[in-house]
């Protein structure tokens, strides 16, 4: 049984915009009845200021599938195309109120047909296609940009988030090497441009270094000390010393010094600045 | 809103009867049937009795009841001991649209352990080819493990038949009668099946409650090594008030076969036919004949199965759906494809399964709520109504 917010079983059983547009402006098709969910979305945009006046989908899939397609219809009607085309598959899925990991395909089709949908009002080729790469997953036809695309833009790391993602390697496993070494190259290239920003980070002000601190710690330390029934909390930042107090399970464990080197410390250097040194609070 | 529950191939109700039976064996009756006082050992002639009603309803004797904790266990005991007591045999032979109880210990034995699985087809209406199950047994044979009857579709395997084959070569023979105990007669004294599994559940015991037939003489290596409980082939303290549940539910059962063979087949092919007649594009998966009495499994062209099921729940009707995305897995249901049966049909499957505790009335508001439903999903759906005469016929 899933999980599902109100939010999302609202649109899923009071679906907005369910239906087809006459005289659209663009038309977005993604999905296939073979893979088990589809999509078709109108768009109705004014030429002249580029506003989405209207927008209508038709869907065949999951509950999940179904309240994606609302939820799109319902964010991008009165935005410009360029607003609306920033809209990312997390934000249909935060809009939702979250989707189920194993669903967050359904949001990125709902992205994929409105970028489809834009491609085809402006005559230019369905973006898919224009993603063309080389066919990895045979069983649901995802190539390696569409998987580098989706590795990219929502930092994946298992082979199993891919499939959530794209539904690549979902059948018969056979890409599942081929997918490691996608995201092994996209994350090495992420971590190169991680510490670009670090380095970039060496002219922060101590203000920005601080928030940057704080920021790091809380995305990507305490979720990780929380998952053990740990937690650590900040105390101070002198110059380049960060002094941290361990919490909850931390406090009596006895690989928190492992921690606080191996895992606070080296996420620090390597999301903030590289001369970080992390301390526990004494006393 | 009242509960239609027709999801009894997944679990099913606790009887009212095997409740009571249990009660006094939680507060009161607590005792190890080990124990050599009194207020223990009294209940092992509870234990005794419920293993005597089990053996009953399967037509063996009480000795050959091996009692453990479910469906599962059962069946990863029989094909390991199998496996375990020939060891000379590397292979095992085994159908595609087993249970993943069965289908993954097999991947895995395969993967992991060296042993060649010879995977049996099915057809479209999901029955076996005999010749192929003729060529796929040898004197290679270790263990030939087929289901008793489908927990998707309901269809029946001619187990029996196919026990004699596994015997002229040598084989012992298991099967998964999960979905058949209680539903319909298995006469296993005139059988050649040497392993039987079961589950309390599916019969309306508790969860957490199950038992493997082991045919008298037939070679056994224990799965769970320990106490000397069950003649020494399985450890672990008997879960006396299971135990005495499920004798109760084996019982209930055995009064109760001629119900299911009668009323609730009756209901489930007024269901059948009910839901055809409204629903343009709708065919039954599996075999109309060979099949439970209970276990309707029937594709919806052109709409997903769980936002059906959504649907359904909305009002209040528990079924299941063979569909990629209720599993969290995306490929739809294996049973479903390896019986060939069209995408565009697979994902809008269900699986109506009933109970002798499912009246009439129950079958008669599903099928006026379901088309409906099917109706609104069809409408948002692209794939439009122009279509809805071609791809998926009625068989």
């Amino acid at each position: 049984m899933w999980e599902y917010s109100e939010k999302l079983k609202d649109h899923f059983f009071n679906p907005r915009n369910v239906g087809s547009i006459e005289d659209a402006s663009g038309i977005g098709e993604v999905g296939s009845l073979a893979c088990g969910d589809a999509l078709k979305l109108y768009v109705k945009i004014d030429p002249e200021s580029e506003t989405i006046l209207d927008a209508a989908f038709q869907t065949f899939g999951c509950g999940s599938a179904i309240a994606s397609s609302s939820a799109l219809t319902e964010m991008i009607t009165g935005k410009t195309v360029e607003k609306a085309l920033e809209i990312t598959n997390q934000d249909i899925a935060d809009f939702l109120g979250g989707l189920p990991e194993e669903k967050m395909h359904c949001s990125v089709m709902g992205r994929d047909a409105f970028h489809a949908a834009i491609a085809d009002y402006r005559g230019e080729p369905p973006p898919r296609e224009a993603l063309e790469g080389e066919l990895v997953c045979e069983c649901f036809g995802v190539t390696d940009q569409q998987i580098r695309k989706e590795v990219l833009a929502n930092n994946l790391t298992t082979v199993e988030q891919v499939t959530h993602y794209t539904k690549a390697g979902g059948g018969c496993e056979q890409c599942h090497d081929q997918i490691e070494e996608i995201i092994a190259q996209v994350q090495g290239e992420l971590a190169e441009k991680k510490q670009e920003e670090a380095r970039a980070a060496g002219r922060m002000t101590n203000i920005q270094k601080i928030s940057k601190i704080q920021e790091v710690i809380e995305r990507e330390v305490r979720p990780m000390l929380q998952h053990d029934g740990g937690d650590v909390e900040l105390i101070d930042v002198d110059g380049d010393t960060v002094t941290v107090a361990m919490r909850g399970r931390c406090t009596s464990c006895p690989s928190s010094g492992f921690t606080l080197k191996e895992g606070i410390e080296a996420k620090l250097k390597e999301l903030v600045h590289p001369d970080l040194t992390v301390e526990e609070v004494t006393g | 809103m009242k509960t239609v529950y027709l999801d009894n191939n997944a679990t099913t109700m606790v009887a009212p009867e095997v409740f009571e039976a249990m009660r006094p064996f939680f507060t009161e009756r607590y005792g190890n049937p080990s124990s050599i006082h009194t207020f223990g050992g009294s209940v092992a002639r509870p234990v005794t009795e419920a293993r005597e009603k089990l053996a009953a309803l399967l037509d063996v004797s009480a000795a050959e009841i091996v009692l453990d904790s479910c469906g599962t266990e059962s069946d990863s005991t029989a094909i390991l001991s199998a496996l375990a007591t020939t060891p000379d045999r590397k292979e095992i032979v085994t159908t595609r649209v087993e249970h993943p109880a069965v289908l993954n210990l097999c991947k895995h034995l395969a993967r992991a352990k060296g042993y060649s699985v010879r995977w049996l087809s099915v057809d479209k209406q999901g029955m076996l080819d005999m010749d192929e199950v003729r060529s796929k047994i040898t004197d290679r044979t270790a263990v030939v493990s087929v289901m008793w009857a489908n927990n998707e579709t309901g269809v029946i395997f001619p187990v029996h038949e196919i026990a004699e084959i596994a015997h002229e070569h040598g084989a012992l023979m298991h099967t998964d009668g999960v979905q058949a105990v209680g539903k319909i007669p298995l006469n296993l004294s005139s059988s050649a099946i040497d392993f039987l599994s079961l589950s309390g559940h599916k019969l309306h015991a508790p969860k957490g409650i199950g038992a493997l037939f082991v045919r008298k003489g037939t070679p056994f290596a224990p799965f769970i090594l320990g106490g000397h409980q069950e003649g020494g082939r399985r450890g672990g303290t008997e879960n006396v008030p299971s135990i005495v549940g499920l004798g109760e539910a084996a019982r209930l059962a055995m009064d109760n076969l001629e119900d299911e063979r009668t009323r609730v087949k009756a209901m489930r092919d007024r269901l059948q036919e009910g839901l055809i007649q409204a629903i343009p594009s709708a065919r039954v998966n599996g075999h109309l004949e060979s099949r439970l009495p209970n276990t309707l499994n029937i594709a919806f062209e052109f709409v997903e199965g769980e936002a059906i099921l959504m649907r359904l729940d909305d009002k209040g009707i528990c079924a299941s759906s063979g569909s990629a995305c209720t599993s969290g897995s995306l490929e739809p249901s294996h049973v479903l494809r390896a019986m060939g049966v069209p995408f565009t049909c697979v994902h809008g499957s269900i699986r109506f399964s009933l109970s002798r505790y499912n009246t009439e009335d129950e079958v008669e508001y599903v099928i006026r709520e379901t088309p409906p439903i099917i109706r609104l999903l069809r409408s948002m759906s692209p794939f439009g109504p122009a279509n809805l005469d071609s791809a998926c016929t009625v068989q």
